[in-house]
């Protein structure tokens, strides 16, 4: 079979599960006795035993088999979660890992046997269990059934009577089922009940049993069917399936048919007469309470059956397993997998058409008179453009929770690797970013947590010592802020030592003890973002190679945001990285400065402001302005972009107050043009902005090019 | 290794043939995308002297520089005849270059194109990598990756 063109959907759907299947695994070392948990690793193990499968992936297969066979045996109460358990199968989830990287790049699961996983897999096993498990289980299961079971395997050819094949026997009729049957069989009709038997080689059972329906509802009616037609048909059953037909033909007939139906095994049932046990309704206790188990579990189901079929428990496990879930499962979203270059392509249609409308405007301003209606259609259009962009930046939106719900995991290994105890707190996994943003923010935010557990974070003994608690908290915070997404990586550790810091940049040469002198706490801590700067006494293979800060700066400025560090020693520190919430469309202020039109990110400013000159004060021959209780720096827009200013220089200035976290600047300009919503352009890789003043570039509506104005460099 | 000659003999290379003041350069035709009219140019503030600005290019934005001003010659004189030519080195990185006149395109055999001699020290020499002669006049090929980086 050509299995190619599902790869990538196989791809998507392994890592899917083994994000899953890592998130469980991190609940289940906390709270061995969850059910639900190990329900759902068992699910997620079991769906990725059968797509490798179905991708031919043996070696995958093999491995996620014996997780599975292992989560059967807990969830049977047979064995308990060790935290030996735990660390195997966080390694084999890493072997899994290992295999799908493997697919991705080459299609093939490599030649990795992880035999050592599987060896030790078997071993858990072998000793959770006490003994070879195929034996010891279906007496554990049902002692009053065993010696039906056991003699089953031989006699189910021929011994169609015998009670463990004939699992049809302890259905549990419903009362109205009852009736429609005695009434048949007063009409003088046949009733037969009947279990059949699907060959466990069969791929398409659900398609056999589905024939076998057909074949049978020729013949007559089919009452009830255990499982009910719904679950058959969606494939939730194991290898066989009850039935009730009430029919007009013989046994034989009705057997024929069923028979005639290929991948059937077998098939035993015999004729319900009036007085038949079945139909009064439960004498028999045992029954009784098997049908009840039944209806609750159908896994329970494996009692009556041949042991050669419990001999497969896992099986037989994963559909009860399915079926338990149904109502615990999370609701999953309805969604559509878009090649994110189609939504490229879409949103360079939006852009264009907003830079349409925006021409459209400003003719409509220039011939203004007599045209109101004109004008009503324009506003029209503007609330469709932007709703429209809104529309398509939401698609391109994804919740950073695809990016960070690997990190407890990571958090937890690092935890053991380093023997400190800590604990990873995340809130706002919901925040949305642009998709090529989320890709991105992976690596940065994996070395700032490492960051914290190897150099933030004090040994236990140390924390003990000063009065913490003994576990280390590391929080990842993400929230929205105006126009721009915060990701917060906060720990309550040692903090950043300035003082070392100092030294060793003195120490590096990066700055003379005279320089050092004159710096502030902060430019200090921001030689930390320097590349090849590291503080770590000890360099561990989790960080302190000094390559982490610098690539998380580059990488986060590369996105068009910033990163931030705040720390007070013996306290902790947080690093803040600011992202831009979009990237492509922005609503911004636009202003003259020296004849030249500019624009700056409505998102950062925070207010306009008129400010006579008198009111301009000199701190340390800088001019501030005294503004509501604070002071705030004034930058003058044409000095630093090297134009004259049109304007009076005795006038009243105007000056848009610009904030980034808690700092402002009040940037001066000669004239506000308006708001305007804008299609950021790349200014491309040639021209070098040294300063980065200029973070792009867009067109106006006339067709004139204005340049955008990052006004988080000049704060 | 004579059939190799004779290849690379009888292949040619088209070239656009622009003028800078008094000189003639070629400028090799496949990457070239577009040849527009001077056309309001925004001036970028604190970036290399050589770049003019950017432009509007049917709504895509375009850097352009000045090759005058690249090979430290006399700053552009806007005339009628002054063109911006659109080079696409790579995809996705298009580059206005302004040029004074826009004469003709040329086919050069490669083999009639001679190699400036790189010992030659002068500073301009390094932006060429080749020498074209149609009749009489001589023809400087810009290598345009010089051009175009720092």
């Amino acid at each position: 079979m050509d299995v190619s063109q599902y790869l990538e959907i196989f791809l998507d759907e392994t890592s899917e599960h083994l994000q899953s299947l890592s998130d469980q695994l991190m609940i289940l070392e906390n709270e061995p006795e969850n059910e639900d948990t190990i329900n759902e690793i068992f699910r997620a193990a079991h769906s990725l035993k059968g797509m490798a499968g179905t991708m031919g992936y043996k070696r995958m297969q093999n491995l996620t088999h014996d997780m599975e066979n292992v989560f059967s045996e807990v969830r049977n109460g047979k064995m308990k979660v060790s935290s030996h358990l735990i660390d195997v199968l966080f390694q084999a989830l890493d072997a899994l890992e290992e295999y799908k990287n493997t697919i991705q790049e080459t299609q093939d699961e490599g030649t990795n046997d992880n035999e050592a996983i599987i060896k030790e897999l078997q071993q858990i096993l072998d000793e959770g269990t006490g003994a070879g498990e195929s034996g010891a289980k279906p007496e554990a299961e049902k002692p009053k059934k065993t010696e039906a079971s056991e003699k089953a395997p031989d006699a189910a050819e021929s011994a169609e009577e015998d009670a463990g094949d004939a699992k049809w026997k302890s259905v549990k009729l419903q009362e109205h089922e009852v009736s429609v049957i005695k009434e048949a069989i007063s009409k003088g009709m046949h009733v037969y009940g009947c279990t059949v038997y699907i060959q466990e080689t069969c791929i398409l059972k659900a398609a056999r049993a589905f024939l076998v329906f057909k074949a049978l509802e020729e013949l007559g009616e089919i009452v009830m069917s255990v499982p009910s037609a719904q679950d058959i048909e969606d494939e939730r059953f194991e290898f066989d399936f009850s039935i009730f037909v009430i029919t007009e033909s013989s046994y034989d007939q009705v057997k024929n048919a069923i028979m005639g139906v290929s991948e059937i095994d077998h098939a035993s049932g015999e004729e319900i007469l009036a007085d038949s046990a079945i139909l009064s309704g439960g004498e028999d206790e045992s029954q009784a309470a098997d049908t009840a188990a039944d209806e609750e579990k159908p896994s329970a189901e494996t009692a009556p059956v041949p042991a050669q079929q419990s001999a497969a428990p896992a099986t037989t496990q994963a559909s009860g397993g399915k079926k338990n879930a149904g109502a615990g499962k999370p609701v999953v979203n309805r969604t559509v997998r878009v090649d994110i270059e189609k939504l490229d392509v879409l949103m360079n249609l939006v852009s264009e058409l907003i830079i349409a409308k925006n021409s459209i405007v400003s003719f409509s301003n220039a011939v203004n008179e007599g045209t109101s209606g004109f004008n009503e259609q324009i506003e029209y259009l503007e609330s469709v453009t932007t709703n429209l962009h809104e529309s398509v930046m939401k698609v391109r939106m994804v919740p950073i929770e695809s990016v960070v719900n690997k990190f407890p995991r990571m958090i937890r290994d690092l935890s053991k690797k380093l023997g400190k105890k800590m604990e990873l707190f995340m809130t706002g996994e919901e925040t949305e970013l642009d998709r090529t943003v989320v890709d991105e923010i992976g690596d940065p935010l994996m070395h700032l947590l490492r960051n914290s557990a190897d150099h933030g974070l004090e040994t236990n003994e140390v924390r003990v010592q000063r009065g913490k608690p003994e576990v280390g908290s590391i929080f990842l915070d993400a929230y929205q802020d105006g126009n721009n997404v915060v990701i917060e990586v906060r720990d309550d550790g040692n903090g950043i030592d300035v003082e070392a810091v100092k030294a060793k940049a003195i120490e590096r040469g990066t700055i003379t003890p005279e320089q050092a002198e004159n710096m502030t706490d902060k430019e200090i801590i921001d030689l930390l973002f320097l590349p090849s700067f590291s503080t770590a006494k000890v360099v561990s293979d989790v960080s302190g190679r000094g390559v982490g800060l610098d690539v998380v700066k580059s990488k986060i400025e590369a996105l068009g945001g910033d990163v931030s560090v705040k720390t007070k020693l013996g306290e902790g520190s947080t690093f803040a990285i600011r992202l831009p919430l979009t990237l492509a469309i922005i609503q911004a202020l636009m202003v003259s400065v020296g004849g030249e039109k500019y624009a700056i990110s409505l998102g950062s400013i925070q207010t306009i402001e008129n400010i006579s000159n008198e009111d301009i004060k000199f701190v340390e021959a800088k001019e501030v302005i005294h503004l509501r209780g604070s002071v705030i720096p004034l930058v003058r827009l044409d000095q630093i972009l090297g134009v004259e200013s049109t304007k009076d220089p005795d006038g009243d200035l105007i000056v848009a107050i610009v904030k980034k976290g808690d700092a402002l600047a009040g940037l001066v300009v000669d004239e506000l043009l308006g708001q305007q919503e804008i299609v950021i352009k790349s200014l491309g890789k040639y021209i070098n902005c040294s300063s980065r003043l200029i973070s792009g570039a867009t067109i106006l509506g006339d067709g004139e090019v204005a340049l955008i104005i990052d006004a988080n460099v000049l704060i | 290794m004579d059939e190799l000659k004779a290849i690379t003999e009888y292949d040619t290379t088209q070239y656009i043939v622009i003028h800078i003041g008094d000189e003639q350069y070629g400028i090799d035709i496949k990457y070239v995308e577009n040849i527009v009219r001077m056309q309001s140019i925004t001036r970028v503030p604190n970036v290399q002297e050589y770049f003019r600005g950017v432009i509007n290019l049917r709504g895509e934005v375009v850097p352009v520089m000045s090759l005058r001003r690249k090979l430290e010659l006399d700053d552009d004189v806007i005339t009628n005849n002054t063109r911006i030519i659109i080079i696409k080195l790579e995809a996705n990185a298009p580059i206005g270059v302004i040029v004074d006149e826009v004469k003709e395109v040329v086919t050069l055999e490669n083999g009639s194109v001679d190699s400036v001699s790189r010992s030659s020290k002068k500073e301009e020499n390094s932006y060429i990598n080749g020498i074209g002669k149609t009749g009489d006049t001589l023809i400087s090929l810009l290598d345009l990756n010089m051009v175009i980086s720092e």
